[in-house]
């Protein structure tokens, strides 16, 4: 590391703890991700690392888990039922969500402050309460252990990611083109989609991954408003943990690891895009 | 000033503007224009209008639903509605029992709640006003079952006596009595660890749980706010002035934890953590300790595994604030001699604090009101506010008590969120 | 017209067909390798036969999720394994259905099955037995310190084994064991219980090993504690640790002392839409041949006609067998004092 001349040597070594504190943090963050990775190729059905793994014994290590994973019905239902659930959210979070953060950038909205915040709030309310008022609420409707009900209120909880990320891609938004486009005699609908649209694509999409994850991840409201047939990942994982811990956890884990590795990677790729045209870099 | 303020700025400029103060515009003009700002503010607003409904729906009304429940107990009321009528003229200050017509009605709906298989919601309802009381009516209402109707319009009183001396306690009566309101205030009494005595005065309760649990959960919240920032800190300061693609690259390492379900970072540190877990098989390998030590299931456990998931939040908006010093300011103080220490306190942290305050309040206010990872390895020690709400709804089954629990920590979620607002604007919550 | 007629005995088939149109209901157990046994000689068997599909899900007992939906009327349930010790409570607070007990098909070797099963089996207006089995606690030879503990007494003695015990986290049998423990003759137990002074009995002897106690909430968490040394002892179901031995050859031990046994019955729950289904299930469920299934787990059958399909090596390893060292769990006294004693264990368990 080059230091500026004017650094002694208590300038240097506090830059150098610093850069090792800096480490420790990212090793703190990482560590515990990595290490499941693994333990979940464990050929033994417990959480902790044998002889014969650390030897690096070929026999100790296994895709048992993953093979158990696509062999019960459980799993493969709960997979398919996190999709649906997170697919169908996310389509509702994201449509709702995108023309509210609209109608919120515009200097013209009254009770602008006071609507986002209670537009954001689902992000900020402890999920025990509002899994608690849910439970009262949608048995109520008869909306409880129902797909409908559980997909509305992963809805509910997704859209404030949504306005967020819209929000922040409309920020730099120059309102004048779309007066231009509706005074050249552009439909609103085709200045919508061919005005607005291309320039909160990346917004409009990173939040559309924001509330899936958010759906995908979501584990509290399941627990008090979805069936037997609703279960989801998070869901089976929690009853896995609570009940009878063994690495098929691990492996459904690590795909998940490989999902929100995939998706972080989609977020930054929009993100950089995002950047690049709101300074306009691209055309 | 915050992205929020500045949009309320925009919209007082816009409006002065659209009015026409001063604009030396034509009266038609004038009104062309506000025309013009309605039609757009009502389009503004119809953008809006689903979502809030969507949301009212959705999200609001089951709140309120649960703040209603929280005073709303008609359970009592509809199970012994003639018992409660006839314990209207009832003297519940004096040391007598009700008279022996309203011991009869009583009865009588005892045997029928007994043989509705009702008796038990009764029993439970009465056992939470005072405790021990579950048995005394439930075995008494397998005994009345069995009587009939005429026995029990004459002498049901009677044989309600013999089943169980208890009844001959006027505390039961005036518990039965006090449950049978509709509205009340006794949940929250609960929840904050009161009741009233027998005159009616607000008075401790001997057992002191729940104000213990929220001090805790706020202890345990505050914790996590200091570690995270803590240990957030100097990673956030080393990204902000590492070079652009060095930082770029280890971002992905702050930003992988965030994005990785909360499931799977809380099942990791259960493999950490545990007896045979990877920290004690290393120690124990080291020759450091000579015996597993216990983490798991306590609320050390509870601490480091939140402290995991959240320092993500605390990072962002750090990292973010830092990238917008200018470096200068630090190194102009260094190199006229400052001692790195005092430079550091007076000219670098305090241009970090609208950062520092952001994630700090995120961080508090999300640990505060957190369930599944205490839940999962907090074991009896590690439990806060939420999982005993989660217990009262799914394990003992007072809903209501929950619901009053669960509408204090909304009060207090509430109050942060506006003091959060105010500082950061709402808007402005960092997602990478 | 031919269209018509075409479409007339599609509909006529489909009607034939209704009845037994496949059904897809919800059964819920206890899960591990009682569950497994249940899914292997219970359910797997009913859905080959009859073409419906059962959705097969764990809980830890009580009844606080029955309570749950019975009360706001979200019913996800349609049967369920209930312990005796919480069945008189679930069917005396209105939670299960009414069971057509006359409905149950005799014996394999033709018995009526009023006749076939054993009284305590169908004493119960709500459930059907389906299990005899037993709670006991079990040890790790390989964990353990300071010898074989073989009475209740050294499950309490934390001078002489000292380490982590494992319980439960609920009052029934952890009381029961505390006076056991303290003194109190086993056929005293439930009267003494009855008492304030009991219970703070009760309470008092279990504040001597609070600090060695670690909880668990699932029967399936026991044999993972013991294997992890999570706890040196751990109370459990007799057949996770007869599995756990058998199949997975792990050193552990089970003490016979004081075990409390009990039965677990099959019940409908109340409100559920697949009541047919579900009484249907609980018909063949509980027939000689499934019923037999259960010796994989060390449970005893309920019908005298089962223990024809059983292998006779596995009857001494049963409950039945050890009756005279055990306490019959008493499912009325938990009926009365579940509720309060239930909220003094809770508020006990936080100070």
């Amino acid at each position: 590391m080059q230091f500026p001349k004017y650094f002694n040597f208590w300038h240097k070594l506090g830059m150098h703890s610093l850069r090792l504190t800096a480490w420790a943090v990212l090793a703190f963050l990482m560590l515990p991700i990595l290490v499941i990775i693994p333990l979940s190729f464990n050929v033994e059905p417990y959480f902790s690392f044998t002889e014969g793994m650390l030897a690096f014994d070929p026999d100790a290590y296994s895709l048992k888990w993953y093979a158990e994973i696509i062999n019960d019905d459980k799993w493969i239902l709960a997979i398919k039922n996190s999709f649906l659930i997170g697919a169908a959210a996310t389509v509702i979070a994201t449509v709702l969500g995108t023309l509210a953060a609209i109608g919120l950038s515009r200097a013209d909205m009254p009770l602008q402050r006071m609507i986002m915040a209670i537009l954001l709030s689902p992000m900020i309310v402890p999920l025990i309460i509002t899994a608690a008022g849910m439970y009262f609420f949608y048995t109520q409707l008869g909306l409880a252990g129902s797909y409908l009900g559980v997909i509305i209120a992963h809805a509910a909880l997704g859209t404030p990611f949504v306005i967020i990320t819209v929000n922040a891609a409309l920020s730099g938004f120059d309102y004048s083109l779309v007066r231009a486009s509706l005074g050249m005699g552009a439909s609103p609908s085709y200045t919508f989609f061919k005005v607005i649209m291309p320039l909160i694509r990346p917004g409009v999409i990173s939040g559309s991954l924001f509330a899936f994850i958010t759906s995908f991840d979501e584990v509290v409201v399941i627990l008090f408003l979805a069936g037997p047939e609703q279960r989801t990942i998070p869901r089976q994982m929690f009853s896995g943990l609570r009940e009878q811990i063994n690495p098929t956890i691990l492996a459904v884990a690590v795909l998940l690891v490989v999902v929100s590795a995939l998706l972080l990677l989609t977020i930054e790729y929009l993100r950089a895009r995002g950047e690049r045209i709101r300074t306009g870099q691209i055309s | 000033m915050s992205q929020a303020e500045l949009t309320a700025a925009h919209t007082a400029a816009s409006f002065n503007e659209d009015s026409g103060v001063d604009s030396g515009l034509t009266p038609e003009e004038k009104r062309q224009s506000k025309r013009n700002l309605r039609r757009r503010k009502l389009i503004a607003t119809a953008f809006v209008i689903p979502l809030i409904v969507f949301v009212l729906i959705a999200f609001i009304a089951p709140i309120g639903t649960m703040l209603y429940r929280s005073v709303y107990h008609p359970t009592v009321a509809q199970l012994i509605p003639e018992t409660l009528q006839a314990l209207q003229s009832w003297d519940e200050s004096g040391n007598s029992i009700p008279d022996t017509a309203t011991l009869n009605v009583f009865a009588k709906e005892l045997h029928y709640l007994a043989k509705e298989r009702r008796s038990g919601k009764l029993a439970e309802e009465i056992n939470r006003g005072l405790p021990g009381s579950s048995s005394t009516i439930k075995s008494s209402a397998r005994k009345l079952k069995k009587l009939d109707e005429a026995t029990l319009t004459s002498e049901g009183g009677e044989h309600l006596l013999a089943a169980k001396k208890q009844w001959q306690d006027v505390r039961i009566w005036r518990t039965m009595k006090s449950s049978g309101e509709i509205f009340t205030d006794s949940f929250y009494l609960t929840a904050t660890d009161l009741t009233r005595n027998e005159q009616g005065e607000i008075v401790a309760r001997d057992t002191n749980i729940y104000i213990k649990l929220f001090a805790k959960s706020l202890k345990i919240a505050l914790l996590i706010t200091f570690l995270t920032a803590a240990i957030g800190f100097p990673l956030a300061y080393y990204l902000a002035t590492a070079p652009a693609k060095v930082a770029n690259t280890l971002m992905v390492f702050v930003l992988l934890p965030f994005w990785t379900s909360l499931l799977v970072r809380t099942t990791a540190w259960i493999a950490i953590l545990q007896t045979n877990g990877v920290v004690n098989d290393f120690l124990m390998a080291l020759h450091i300790i000579s015996e597993p030590i216990e983490m798991l299931y306590t609320q050390f456990s509870t601490v480091i595994a939140m402290t995991h998931i959240l320092l993500p939040f605390m990072i962002l908006p750090l990292y973010s604030v830092m990238k917008g010093i200018d470096p200068s300011y630090f190194r102009a103080a260094l190199s006229l001699g400052a001692k790195p220490l005092s430079a550091f306190c007076r000219i670098y942290f305090p241009m970090t604090l609208p950062g520092l305050s952001a994630g700090a309040l995120l961080v508090f206010i999300i640990s505060i009101g957190y369930y599944i990872t205490p839940a999962l390895v907090g074991g009896t020690d590690g439990q806060m506010i939420s999982n005993i709400i989660a217990f009262h709804m799914q394990s003992s089954n007072n809903w209501e008590l929950a619901a009053a629990l669960g509408s204090i920590l909304l009060i207090l979620i509430t109050l942060l969120y506006w003091i959060y607002d105010r500082l950061v604007g709402v808007s402005n919550i960092k997602l990478g | 017209m031919k269209h018509l007629k075409r479409f007339g005995a599609a509909l006529a088939l489909c009607t034939a067909m209704s009845p037994a149109m496949a059904e897809q209901f919800t059964a819920v157990s206890f899960g591990g390798a009682y569950g497994a046994a249940q899914q292997k000689h219970m359910l797997d068997p009913f859905m080959e036969k009859t073409g419906h599909k059962i959705l097969f899900e764990n809980y830890s007992g009580g009844i606080a999720e029955l309570k749950a939906q019975v009360e706001s009327g979200n019913i996800l349930w349609d049967v369920v394994d209930v312990e005796v010790i919480d069945l008189e409570r679930a069917c005396s607070e209105g939670l299960l259905e009414v069971f057509p007990q006359d409905t149950l098909p005799p014996g394999d070797d033709g018995v009526a099955a009023k006749d076939d099963f054993i009284p305590q089996a169908l004493a119960n207006e709500c459930g059907v037995g389906n299990i005899i089995w037993t709670i006991l606690y079990a040890y790790n030879q390989d964990t353990i310190k300071g010898g074989n503990p073989n009475s209740i007494d050294d499950f309490f003695n934390t001078q002489k084994f000292p380490g982590k015990r494992a319980l439960r986290k609920r009052p029934q049998v952890n009381l029961e064991w505390a006076l056991i423990a303290d003194g109190v003759p086993k056929n005293e137990v439930y009267d003494l219980l009855s008492t304030d002074e009991g219970q703070a009995r009760a309470f008092a002897k279990l504040d001597t090993i609070k600090n060695d106690l670690v909880w668990f909430d699932s029967w399936s968490q026991v044999p993972q504690l013991l294997n992890d040394g999570g706890a040196i002892m751990a109370q459990s179901a007799n057949g996770r640790i007869f599995d756990a031995i058998q199949k997975d050859n792990k050193p552990f031990e089970m003490v016979w002392d004081a075990h409390v046994y009990d039965l677990d019955v099959w019940a409908v729950v109340r409100g559920s839409k697949k009541k047919e289904v579900a009484e249907e299930f609980i018909r063949f469920a509980t027939g000689s041949k499934p019923e037999s299934g259960m010796q994989d787990v060390a449970y005893g059958p309920t019908r005298k006609s089962a223990y024809a399909y059983m292998d006779d090596a596995i009857l001494p390893k049963l409950p039945s067998a050890h009756l005279d060292e055990g306490l019959k769990a008493s499912g009325e006294f938990w009926a009365d004092y579940g509720e309060s004693l239930g909220e003094k264990f809770n508020e006990w368990l936080l100070n």
